[in-house]
């Protein structure tokens, strides 16, 4: 047989006719020589060790368990729940800082979101920052979640029969049951309350607002004989006076005042005049930032300039003056004004002195703004606190007179002075009892304290002016076990039921039965036709409560007709008591004043991380409270920003960190309540500051907050401060950034401010090398728009929060904030310019403050799309700048070309990252992130989408429903937000939407339009209402 | 046509060929001397910090390590980028241009100067590679078709010509200079034996010096080398792009592209005068480096520092006669009298400044005054592309976003670590590679008269000598 070879070794193998072994066909190294001999068969024991070691490895691998996500379908589904879809209910948001009917958006089970209820005649739609952040607190972890004696978890069953015996025992000895609570709003607690003391005869319901409005209480009682505060109409008001008075962000019910403010600030209507605004205050304030004239005062001199403004008045209008103080302010124009301006004007003041709110009585007397402007057929219930009362049952408990007291949502012990004096003869009292949300302050030292439900777990109903009603309900069943407040008193008082059957009664025979009733047109231009509807009790001739009751329900409030004479002034108060009230004494040294922060109030919600991030609307702060100090003063002192000082007055003292402010007088340092807090829950923990409440002094029975003596010396120390804006002046760029002009200009020239913007509209259209702008075949459905008005925007910030719920924007924390890598989509800029100014004594130190809310332009020329360079932010047909999350790789090229520095970016890992434990990194809290939002990985960039989401689920519900989208449909979170409407949504491409108009309008310009990014957004130039020539140095 | 009359001779000491293979492979044949271990160690400790913690960290945090914020949201990074690109540019221009050019005088500093421009290249393409927000993403930059993710990438953006550009020319630089080295392996083989014989000559190619060999060589070199010359131009142009055609003041310039191409060439000749005075002393190859190296180059150096000069002052110019507040507000308020005056008067002195020392000869032949101002140029310019990174972006339009940049201890370390990278690179060439091109040294070691240039240029020279 022929034998072929391939190679010599086969050949040779050939040759010796060997045959090849077929093993070393394959590599043998790495293999033991029995292995190879055994030609790899393996063994029934090298089976079973590999099945031993397989199995044992993949049980060790596995072992690492994953987190066990559970999404669990709905087995049957709720009738009024579709998954992906929201409810909304209107509800009441009552706090001792704030009220407001609100509409509670509710996605699967869970409130999201917290947004105004446009038939309230109050809030008027509006909410503020506070607002907006209060759907978190009810998934804040540190509330109590179960009731608690003596520091040891208990029973309610236990607790009631407790209590009960206590009470019953104490009532019959005698002693005196104080139920200290903040101002209650709601008729039917005020009803069970009674109840309860018809069962307890001894018991005592003593108010205590944390900031006190006692003072004008007894003003009022004393020249009006009527113990209450007169509802506001800042909308009828054409000279608005302001001593004091933060109207705007914090005083008396600062949503209701922004929201009439603004209208009178309103050009967009055909209004050709808008009011005027005169602030006289000892710090900036966010209403004095929008006056037209403001002046910083001392203090002390508030008086004097009432005294010398009341004596000018009287003159011209036939009056008795008072004895006149020396004051050097020159007040002829304020003076001719009001006089024009007689019945159309109002002063207010917020100092809680009883002398002066008797002169602002007096003033406003004069000047028959009652029945006007200051409607006293109505009351404002926000506030009832007297603190003559509340002294007199502090005396009782330290005195022994007092068997029980119970702390219905009051924390005597945090936001009263001597709160460790305080604190210590509570714990004397033989029964105590905190029924509030955690353990605060005051309830660390009380024996019971029973956790009160979230306003969004509760019924209730409140009375906030006279006559007009709201109503909540809960949005959610209880996250823990806590029991509603009323229904703790009820058990008490031995009312069987819930308290929804309670209120629900009162509602029958109180409210509703009352047939007389017709809804007052408010502003007769106002055609909004839901208030213009006949109630149904009007339509059907007669009462059908469960019609009535489920369209209050549904509406979130209702409106009863206030009949009544108003009160008469009763000038010779004044007379009688001229010494007293004209009584003067020159305050020496450095003064303090206290005030509260738009976000932070006094301190309920410290807890709230979102409302610690919100930067102050004047200093831009976050995170800390601090000493503002005016910059004369401090270059006097030798002070520089965040260094230490320590302010003492009497035995109290706090070491905080200073902070330059201008436009505050040269003598008084500020410091904000709210802050210090020592028991509110973990965020509130890491927020730097001092309690600023234990400077509180007396005057007449009533607290007082400002011109307190104090010392001041520095500490050496220095401790940072986290300011989202450091840099205040517009580099001379006013033009192109804020245009304003004044109301006279404007009056001449349409276009006064905003020449700048005719230019570029008639030249640069035509100038263009490139085919690059606007063209309107790229946009053949929508074109979003947004335009904003500066003479409505007060800088409030609400839309800020609002933006950071509905979008579920990440909380960074105070270093990060430092660092500058806050992640506010909508950010408000606010600038400082010197003006020259008749009224003004001081020229730099008394600047004007321009609000400017910057969010993404969504630019249709937008520099930050062609840099991408993965298109992971390209322009849609809609004309929105969008942004893909997940295509993003974060070059972060997009955030330096863009003009506005609107973009953001995911510095860290702020969803699951264990260094930022504030928002995201909780189960519990996590329930609060809106569904339709994709929450950001670190490493991406994010922006304002003009919340394409709303868009989406507009346009989809118009499609469902088979009918075009309508003008105002779609409402953007920060529009929604805005109290006073600045902010205005719509489609440029709709032929009569209101934004046609606006943008058509001659105040309106593009932010720096010059760079021809043709910005979606528009502003419309501020027009203040000043008289002389506009110059601004910026 | 070189002429010793005019330059010198190129090679002192009258060489031998064996001379020149045995003084250039004296580095790698001998024992490393002690200053190499040191300066070895220390370069490794950098780079190992640098990229075995800061970029790790980097990584894994996220890049809010570094001092980058919202309104300065690219910070040392970039500067580092740009700087290390710069100095890789020296390499490739110094080693083509005077090719193209035919300064011969190249041949001892050009393969320095080509390792240079590779590790530089390397130590600038860790930069783009870290510095976005998610690396693990990064592949999307690369458009490798819209059939597998359905979409494509921007090509609008100048960051995407970056990826192309910088991808192109460190493939190329790294060609061309390896093929330079193709014949020293061969040498190096030669002289060996046993595993590090067989490496070189696996690296070698298997070069024989066959005639062929010889001519494909230089044709490759030729051919590679008209490729890179534009790649020079084109790839700092591309990088400067990133800037100007980007909207901030300061950013968005004509002049950029130009401008930054000669701050290259100007940050890498200035580099390779460090190294190789630093080369010359430590292996005293004083024969081969001659201060008429040192010379020339110091020559060009004075002129690209006028032409930056006269950059500056155009830009200065511009910004005062383009009436842009924005713009004049970058130069003049911010750079000029603001801020940022600091690092850019700096910047102005380093770079314009103190290169026109060098117009006295006795400091162009001080290797301790060519020593301090081309180190001086490197540091004004990384202080220009920090002035060019950093203040444009702090101070924009808007000034309520305002906000001062100042780098992390990561963001240093991790720079330092691209120095580390760099410094090992260097040193592990100095020991392993050829330092200079021993084949084209050799071409010139016995060239001392004038060479017989081809007719064309023969009659052109004629004709330039009658004129005179």
């Amino acid at each position: 047989m022929k034998k072929y070879w391939r190679s010599l070794e086969e050949l040779e193998s050939v040759q010796k006719n060997e045959a090849i072994e077929p093993s070393i066909e394959f590599p043998t190294d790495g293999l033991s020589k029995d292995e190879i001999k055994n030609k790899y068969v393996s063994n029934r024991r090298d089976f079973l060790k590999l099945l031993g070691f397989s199995t044992a490895y993949a049980v060790a691998a596995t072992s690492c368990q994953q987190p066990v996500r559970k999404a669990i379908p709905f087995l049957q589904r709720p009738a009024d729940i579709t998954p992906g879809v929201a409810n909304h209910y209107a509800t009441t948001l009552v706090t001792p800082d704030d009220y407001a009917s609100v509409v509670v958006k509710v996605r699967d089970g869970r409130p999201i979101k917290i947004e105004g209820n446009k038939l309230s005649k109050i809030t008027q739609g509006g909410t503020n920052a506070r607002i907006q952040a209060a759907v978190l607190d009810l998934y804040d972890t540190a509330r109590l979640q179960y009731p608690v004696k003596n520091g040891k978890e208990t029973s309610w069953d236990k607790v009631d029969s407790e209590i009960t015996k206590q009470l019953t025992d104490i009532a019959a000895k005698g002693q005196k049951i104080v139920i200290m609570s903040g101002t209650i709003l709601s008729p039917s607690t005020k009803k069970l309350l009674e109840e309860f003391k018809a069962k307890y005869p001894t018991a005592e319901v003593v108010y205590l607002d944390p900031v006190s409005y006692s003072a004008m209480i007894d003003a009022n009682e004393a020249t009006f004989g009527k113990a209450g505060i007169p509802y506001y109409r800042f909308d009828k008001a054409k000279v608005i006076v302001g001593f004091n008075a933060d109207f705007l962000g914090t005083w008396l019910s600062p949503v209701q005042f922004t929201a009439d403010y603004a209208k009178t600030r309103d050009l967009t209507n055909g209004q050709t005049e808008i009011s005027r605004h005169y602030q006289f205050e000892t710090l900036m304030s966010l209403t004095g930032s929008n006056a037209d004239y403001r002046q910083y005062i001392k203090p002390a001199q508030e008086k004097k300039l009432l005294i010398k403004l009341h004596n000018a008045l009287a003159a011209k209008l036939g009056g008795t003056p008072v004895k006149e103080l020396n004051c050097s302010y020159k007040i002829d124009k304020l003076v001719a004004d009001l006089v024009a301006n007689k019945g159309k004007s109002l002063v207010v003041s917020g100092t809680n002195d009883k002398s002066i709110q008797i002169l602002v009585n007096a003033i406003n007397n004069m000047l028959g703004n009652y029945g006007t402007t200051i409607d006293f057929t109505r009351e404002t219930l926000l506030k009832q606190g007297r603190d003559s009362k509340l002294h007199e049952a502090f005396g009782a408990i330290k005195d022994g007179k007092v068997g029980a007291v119970i702390f219905y949502h009051a924390n005597p012990v945090y936001v009263c002075p001597k709160g460790d004096k305080k604190a210590a003869i509570i714990k004397k009292v033989p029964l105590s009892i905190a029924l509030t949300d955690k353990i605060d302050e005051t309830a660390k030292h009380v024996n019971y304290v029973l956790p009160d439900n979230n306003f969004l777990e509760s019924w209730s109903d409140a009375e906030p002016v006279t006559g007009m009603y709201s109503l909540g309900q809960p949005t959610i069943n209880k996250l823990w076990n806590t029991r509603q407040a009323q229904e703790s008193f009820m058990k008490w008082a031995g009312i069987e039921g819930g308290f929804y059957d309670y209120m629900k009664k009162y509602w029958m025979e109180n409210i509703l039965n009352r047939n007389t009733q017709t809804v007052e047109k408010a502003n007769p231009k106002d055609d909004n036709k839901e208030t213009a509807q006949e109630t149904p009790a009007e339509s059907q001739g007669i009462i059908d409560f469960t019609s009535g009751w489920t369209k209050a329900l549904q509406d979130g409030v209702y409106e009863v007709e206030v009949t009544g004479e108003a009160p008469q002034f009763n000038a010779s108060y004044l007379t009688e008591n001229e010494a007293k009230i004209t009584e003067f004494k020159k305050p020496k040294g450095l003064q303090l004043a206290l005030y509260e922060k738009i976000g932070i109030g006094s301190g309920l919600m410290a807890n709230n991380p979102w409302l610690q991030e919100m930067p102050d609307p004047i200093t831009k702060a976050t995170w800390d409270n601090y000493v503002t100090v005016a910059p004369k003063t401090a270059e006097e002192k030798g002070w520089k920003q965040e260094d230490v000082v320590k302010v003492k007055a009497g035995d109290v003292e706090v070491e905080l960190p200073v902070l330059i402010q201008p436009g505050q007088d040269l003598t008084t340092i500020g410091i904000a309540l709210g802050y210090g807090r020592t028991a509110a829950g973990p965020v509130a923990d890491q927020v730097g500051g001092a309690n600023a409440a234990i400077f509180i002094t007396a005057k007449d029975g009533n607290r007082i907050f400002n011109g307190i003596p104090v010392e001041v010396t520095q500490t050496g120390k220095t401790y940072p401060l986290a300011q989202t804006q450091t840099h205040d002046t517009m580099e001379g760029r006013a033009e192109d950034i804020a245009r304003e002009t004044t109301l006279k200009e404007w009056q001449k020239d349409k276009h006064a401010g905003n020449h700048k913007h005719v230019f570029f509209k008639d030249k640069l259209e035509h100038v263009n090398l490139y085919k690059e702008g606007y063209h309107p075949e790229d946009y053949p459905g929508h074109h979003w728009g947004l335009a904003i008005d500066y003479n409505k925007c007060t800088g409030c910030s609400a839309c800020i929060i609002a933006c950071q719920v509905e979008n579920n924007i990440a909380i960074v924390g105070k270093e990060q904030v430092r660092r500058r890598r806050n992640m506010h989509w909508l950010r408000i800029d606010r600038y400082y310019s010197t003006v020259e100014n008749e009224l003004y004594s001081d020229v730099k130190n008394n600047p004007e403050v321009f609000h400017q809310p910057v969010m993404c332009q969504h630019c249709d020329n937008a520099p930050c799309e062609n840099v991408c360079p993965v298109a992971a932010t390209p322009h849609t047909n809609e004309g929105l700048n969008s942004m893909a999350y997940n295509r993003c790789i974060g070059t972060r090229y997009c955030m330096n070309n863009c003009p506005y520095k609107v973009r953001r970016f995911n510095w860290f890992n702020f969803v699951e990252g264990g260094d930022y434990n504030y928002l995201f990194n909780d189960e519990v809290k996590r329930m609060v992130l809106n569904p339709d939002v994709v929450v950001r990985q670190r490493g991406v960039v994010e922006k304002c989408t003009l919340c394409v989401q709303r868009i989406q689920e507009g346009k989809l519900k118009a499609k469902t429903e088979g009918r075009e989208l309508r003008d105002g449909e779609i409402e953007v979170a920060c529009e929604q937000a805005c109290p006073s409407g600045a902010i205005v949504f719509g489609d440029t491409n709709m032929a009569d939407a209101r934004i046609i108009k606006l943008f058509q309008d001659e105040r309106s310009y593009g932010l720096l339009e010059e760079l021809k990014t043709l910005p979606s957004v528009v502003y419309m130039t501020k027009v203040r209402n000043k008289d002389e020539e506009h110059k601004t140095e910026a | 046509m070189y002429k010793k009359e005019v330059r010198g001779e190129l090679i002192l000491g009258n060489k031998s060929y064996g001379d020149i293979t045995n003084d250039i492979l004296r580095s790698q044949e001998e024992k490393a001397p002690l200053w190499w271990w040191i300066s070895f160690a220390v370069f490794f400790v950098l780079m190992a910090i640098g990229l075995g913690w800061a970029v790790p960290k980097t990584i894994m945090k996220g890049i809010g390590v570094w001092g980058n914020n919202n309104q300065v949201a690219w910070g040392w990074a970039i500067i580092n980028f740009v700087w290390w690109i710069g100095i890789g540019h020296a390499g490739t221009a110094f080693s083509i241009f005077l090719l193209v050019f035919r300064q011969k005088w190249r041949t001892s500093i050009n393969r320095a100067a080509e390792a240079m421009t590779v590790f530089a290249v390397l130590a600038a393409g860790l930069f783009p590679a870290i510095h976005v927000g998610r690396p693990w993403d990064e592949f999307f930059i690369f458009p490798y078709g819209p059939n597998s993710r359905g979409l494509w990438v921007n090509f609008n953006s100048p960051l995407l010509w970056d990826v192309f550009a910088i991808a192109t020319y460190l493939t190329t630089s790294a060609i061309f200079w390896y093929i330079g080295m193709l014949p020293d392996f061969a040498t190096i083989r030669d002289r060996s034996t046993g595993i590090k014989r067989t490496i070189f000559n696996a690296m070698s190619f298997g070069w024989v010096g066959k005639m062929s060999s010889w001519r494909k060589f230089e044709d490759a070199l030729a051919i590679l080398g008209g490729l890179a010359m534009p790649l020079v131009i084109a790839v700092h142009s591309i990088v400067s792009t990133d800037f100007s055609a980007g909207i901030l003041p300061g950013w968005h310039e004509t002049i950029f592209p130009p401008f930054f191409v000669v701050g290259a060439i100007f940050s890498g000749f200035s580099m390779v005068v460090t190294l190789m005075v630093l080369i010359r002393k430590a292996f005293k190859l004083d024969d081969y480096v001659t201060d008429d190296h040192f010379d020339a180059i110091a020559r060009i150096i004075t002129f690209v520092s006028l032409i930056m000069g006269s950059a500056y002052l155009i830009e200065l110019f511009i910004a005062w006669y383009s009436a842009n507040k924005f713009e004049s507000y970058v130069f003049i308020d911010n750079y000029m009298f603001g801020h940022y005056s600091a690092p850019y008067w700096w910047m102005v002195i380093f770079n314009a400044f103190l290169p026109q020392l060098f117009w006295f000869k006795k400091i162009r032949r001080n290797l301790t005054a060519i020593f301090i101002i081309t180190i001086g140029v490197n540091i004004g310019m990384w202080l220009e592309r920090y002035n060019i990174v950093v203040p444009p972006a702090a101070e924009d339009f808007l000034p309520a976003n305002w906000f001062e940049y100042a780098p992390t201890i990561i963001d240093k370390w991790v720079y330092l670590g691209t120095i580390g990278l760099f410094g090992v690179g260097v040193l592990l060439f100095i020991r392993f590679i050829p330092m200079m091109a021993m084949n084209e040294l050799k071409q010139q070691a016995k060239r001392h008269t004038e060479l017989k240039p081809t007719d064309i240029q023969y009659h052109a020279i004629k004709k330039l000598l009658n004129d005179e």
